[in-house]
């Protein structure tokens, strides 16, 4: 007979989303909580990006991953957060209950009033990519390497091909070679990189690493361990230019192709997914379609920093602590919320649903579908405009944050909110 | 001499150019469209800086340290910082913001850690 | 030098059904394999199908033993606790010729002696099957096919085989085979020498090169190439049958198929190819998959794929098995030639060729067995109330190392301690399904390794993905900042 341990707060992932969101419910006075975190220590993917740049936005200074993580840790202990490690949440059904396991306290279920999902998200594999050739060693996704190099200490390999130029994979470009690697190129499919300008400079021209844009791997070879790959260009409609090969003798092939969120328990918990952004449908306050379930970070929507992360989760932890005092969710009414749409060159936009009446000010997070140069972000409310922002340049690469001003929105009525993205020259 | 850098400061990315004298002094830049352009192009012509951070293997211990230098370093210098850090021998216990090696070869930046080791 | 009753040659899902059968007479009885681990051949990568038995020439090897092969699996499956699935299948033509040669297929598999069998209408398939092209004209319905994993069931008999006393090693490349004076024979390979009063060649794909180093009357063998896709199980199923299209003279053509974990099988492609190890995709081969497969289901979606693999059939000229004594050749046999249906043959041929055995060196059968050690019921699959018990009883079932598919570190350090345990990653996921799920390894990799490394004493830069020079890992850190590689 498994007992069953009543609780008000549940996290589930104690990286930088379920460590802010667990911070600001216990500020919030939720002292019934728990963080349940699978690795052996709290502080998620940080763990491993020991390279700096994260932070400037909430401490105006530059930290490594893993300082930037332990300030939340060392808040999390001050403020006696409990924080159980080597535990592995198993369920979540629709009246939140949750099940959990791990060696020191065995199989558990609890049943909670709020859950915060922080679960995070993982990479696309090879398989997704459909990449002909023989499955040999050597080939792993840019986060695995990672963690091989950060946090065990070994070299995946010596010859190295980055396929992808997101941020994680320009980041081990750099990681690799100045660990002692030789990297030979990094390529890219689409006509332009998803990562930072700073990035591209800093982790790859400052090492002389070719960035091939519009090419990717066409074949894999290699019995035993990698041997060898051929690149080729590719058109418009990303299919291989034929003669347009070149093969790069390599050891280690490293994809850094997207990341996923990781939302197998919240769709176990019967959590509506949104197609576009792969994470939970959710509402201003960052509560899902399921009552008293929140989801915040990466498993709601990739996002490019931290910083970002860590305020969200704030906002979802507040709400939740909200939405235990007294134990309802915001309107249910479908009169009383708008819709968020995603208009033309417009992606993805978070959350997906605003109350009439937010208790704050509401930021919309989005991604335009291309590049924009000199465009303006748009909000409308029922074909009215409401809020107007211009750039220099919007790209898929960054994601944009719009506010809405809760006066703003106190005045408005309609039903329907829309972004969209609004002259400027667009590509790819 | 002119020479094309891409500024980094944010998204758009300036292609920047910027005038070299004969003796490879900074004289102007065209191409950025703020003051902070300007700026980091006189910056990364006259004295290119990096961050580094590493990991080292720490003797005793399967984790290895995730270091920092305290300060950016010449980026002309990366590869003989690296060669230096392969030399530095490091043992437990460890703990996070501590100085593992002082003033790097003479760069006025410190190796510090940025985790703890116990 | 190694001295022993019978040496089989081949590791694979007849090398193992055999070396289970041998296990139960009085006789030294060991197995070795090239590769480094059981099922490493055409056994791991193969569509997975226990055919009934309605596709073989009726009168030929395969015929038979598809048909009494398929019997067994069932009662083999059960006593052994692998997963099997009566799932059914429909063999589905979409125009008159099909519709013919459909009821050709009906004829022969009733003369082949397989049950149940029943053509059906294009309404009847529809009923059956609704996400199938609407175009299907006729289907042969065949309510006795089955699914199974053959890379589980050929772990499982090698595990029984293993506690009843079958030594199996592997890394064992054959080099030479002399028959010597005394008509023993001996077998060179690259680490050992064997001698021994019986061979068994269950070779796969080299099964006529070693069939030629004994035999004059010389076999050519053709190495075709099936490529596969297999889709993330938490894609809904199209089909809870496995469909096939009308065969052809190159095998029974694409398949659109579950498997008995619950993902989707899409393949395989039927190429000839020189080499029998070269199990590479190819953009061609996977192009061809999906064209294939979408005409049985229009809808196909390979957007949950997680990964393409491909495998190699050892095809005779003569198009069928050959099963029993190499001829002139006194204390040599051979199970070779064994493409589709050899996973549904196999415990057949295996009961066959072992009899013949016992018979050639007057064996009897052991006076009693050590009972096959159950694997236990995956954490995945069990009740809370189960898992509780698991836990209390040993913590490191508390442990998730692969989240995809939900596998502790119990379960991977039981596969390495199984009776024929487990020694790469590969090895591991074969056996527990840590790293076959939908990261495909990314999260689990290093923590499998590092158990590996563990259990086994082999360090980290040693463990490797799948034997040989497969190495996961170059160096330490230290090593590379030293310039050892720069």
């Amino acid at each position: 007979m498994v007992c069953e341990q009543l609780i008000d707060l549940l996290v589930i992932g104690a990286g930088p989303a379920g460590l802010a969101a667990a911070i600001a419910a216990k500020e919030e006075g939720i002292s019934s909580l728990l963080v349940l975190e699978r690795e052996k220590e709290p502080g998620g993917i940080l763990r491993q990006c020991i390279h700096n740049g994260f932070g400037l936005h909430r401490f105006s200074e530059e930290l490594t991953g893993p300082e930037y993580a332990a300030r939340d840790i060392a808040r999390a202990h001050e403020l006696e957060i409990p924080i159980e490690c080597d535990t592995t949440v198993l369920s979540v059904s629709p009246d939140r209950q949750v099940t959990c396991v791990s060696p020191k306290h065995g199989f558990r279920r609890f049943s909670a009033k709020a859950i915060i999902l922080a679960m995070g998200c993982r990479e696309r594999p090879r398989g997704a990519l459909c990449t002909p050739g023989t499955r040999c060693a050597g080939i792993y996704s840019a986060g695995t390497a990672q963690r091989f190099v950060n946090l065990e200490g070994y070299m995946p390999g010596k010859r190295v091909v980055i396929l992808g130029s997101g941020d994680i994979g320009l980041i081990m470009a750099r990681r690799m070679t100045l660990q002692g690697a030789k990297v030979l190129a990094c390529v890219e499919i689409m006509p332009y990189s998803s990562g930072l300008n700073r990035n591209i400079v800093q982790c790859l021209d400052d090492y002389g690493i070719p960035l091939y844009l519009s090419h990717t791997v066409t074949e894999i070879r290699g019995r035993d361990r990698l041997e060898g790959i051929t690149v080729s260009e590719v058109d418009s409609n990303r299919n291989p230019i034929p003669g347009s090969e070149i093969r790069f003798d390599c050891d280690t092939l490293l994809l850094s192709c997207g990341l996923i969120p990781e939302n197998e328990l919240s769709q176990g918990a019967g959590v509506e997914i949104s197609p576009l952004t792969s994470g939970a449908v959710v509402r201003e306050t960052f509560e899902t379609s399921v009552p008293g379930i929140f989801a915040c970070g990466n498993v709601l929507h990739v996002h490019d920093l931290v910083d970002h992360v860590s305020n969200e989760s704030f906002k979802a932890g507040r709400a939740a602590a909200a939405y235990i005092r007294s134990a309802s969710s915001a309107e249910t009414d479908t009169a009383d919320v708008w819709k968020v749409q995603d208009g033309a060159g417009v992606r993805g936009t978070v959350p997906q649903m605003i109350s009439k009446h937010p208790s704050s000010d509401v930021d919309l997070m989005f991604r335009p579908s291309a590049v924009f140069r000199n465009a303006s972000a748009v909000v409308e409310c029922d074909g009215v405009e409401i809020l107007r922002k211009k750039s220099l340049i919007f790209t898929p690469g960054e994601m944009a944050v719009l506010t809405l001003k809760k006066a703003l929105l106190d005045t408005l009525s309609g039903s329907c909110i829309e972004v969209r993205m609004e002259g400027g020259s667009s590509r790819g | 001499m002119d020479k094309v850098i891409t500024c980094i400061n944010c998204p758009v990315g300036c292609r920047m150019t910027v005038t070299l004298s004969d003796h490879g002094e900074f004289v102007s830049v065209t191409g950025n469209t703020c003051p902070r352009g300007a700026k980091y192009a006189e910056q990364e012509c006259t004295l290119p800086l990096r961050m580094i951070t590493a990991v080292l293997p720490v003797a005793g211990s399967d984790t290895p340290l995730s270091v920092k230098t305290s300060s950016p370093v010449p980026k002309e210098m990366i590869a003989e910082i690296m060669e230096e850090l392969s030399r530095v021998s490091i043992s437990t216990p460890i703990s996070a913001g501590q100085v593992i090696l002082p003033n790097i070869l003479n760069t006025g930046a410190d190796l510090v850690a940025t985790r703890s080791l116990l | 030098m190694i001295q022993l009753d019978i040496l089989v040659i081949g590791a694979g899902i007849t090398g193992t059904a055999l070396s289970r059968e041998l296990s139960r007479l009085n006789a030294t009885v060991a197995v070795i394999d090239r590769a480094c681990d059981v099922a490493e051949g055409a056994t791991k990568a193969n569509s997975g199908i226990v055919h009934a038995g309605y596709d073989a020439l009726p009168g030929t090897q395969k015929a038979m033993y598809n048909v009494r092969g398929a019997q067994m699996y069932p009662g083999l499956c059960e006593s052994l606790g692998v997963s099997y699935r009566k799932c059914g299948a429909l063999v589905i033509g979409f125009d008159e010729a099909d519709c013919a040669a459909l009821r050709d297929l009906l004829d022969r598999g009733i003369q082949n002696g397989v049950r149940d069998l029943r053509l059906l209408s294009q309404k009847e398939a529809l009923a059956l099957e609704p996400s199938l092209n609407p175009e299907v004209l006729c289907a042969l319905s065949v309510p006795e096919s089955a699914i199974v994993s053959p890379y589980e069931m050929a772990f499982a008999l090698a595990d029984d085989a293993a506690v009843n006393g079958v030594s199996f090693s592997f890394d064992q490349d054959v080099t030479g085979i002399s028959r010597l004076e005394d008509g023993t024979w001996q077998v060179t390979t690259s680490k050992d020498v064997f001698i021994c009063k019986v061979l068994v060649n269950c070779a796969g794909s080299s099964g006529a090169d070693l069939h030629n180093m004994i035999s004059d009357q010389k076999l050519h063998m053709v190495h075709r190439r099936g490529q596969y896709y297999l889709l993330d199980r938490a894609a809904e199923l199209p089909f809870s049958r496995t469909v096939f299209q009308c065969p052809s003279r190159m095998g029974k053509g694409v398949l659109v198929s579950p498997t008995v974990h619950g993902n989707l099988l899409l393949g395989p492609t039927a190429e000839d190819i020189p080499d029998p190890l070269d199990t590479a995709t190819t953009s061609d081969g996977l192009s061809e998959i999906l064209k294939k497969a979408s005409r049985t289901w229009p809808a196909l979606s390979v957007r949950t794929n997680i990964t393409n693999f491909s495998g190699v059939r050892a095809h005779l000229d003569t198009d069928d098995f050959i099963v029993g004594p190499v001829p002139f050749a006194p204390g040599a046999f051979e199970a070779i030639g064994i493409e589709s249906p050899g996973l549904s043959s196999a415990p057949a041929i295996a009961q066959d060729l072992s009899a013949m055995i016992a018979s050639y060196l007057s064996l009897e059968r052991k006076s009693s067995l050590r009972p096959f050690p159950k694997h236990p019921k995956p954490f995945h699959e069990m009740s809370d109330e189960e898992r509780t018990v698991a836990v209390s009883t040993d913590p490191e079932y508390g442990r998730i190392v692969c989240r995809c598919e939900v596998v502790t570190e119990a379960e991977i350090r039981q596969a390495i301690r199984r009776p024929v345990g487990a020694r790469t990653i590969d090895g591991i996921k074969r056996r527990t399904r840590a790293g076959m799920g939908r990261c495909q390894g990314g999260f689990c990799s290093p923590r499998v390794a590092q158990i590996l490394s563990e259990e086994t004493g082999t360090p980290l830069l040693r463990i490797t993905k799948d034997g040989g020079h497969s190495y996961l890992l170059a160096d330490t850190i230290g090593s590379f900042l030293k310039g050892g590689h720069r």
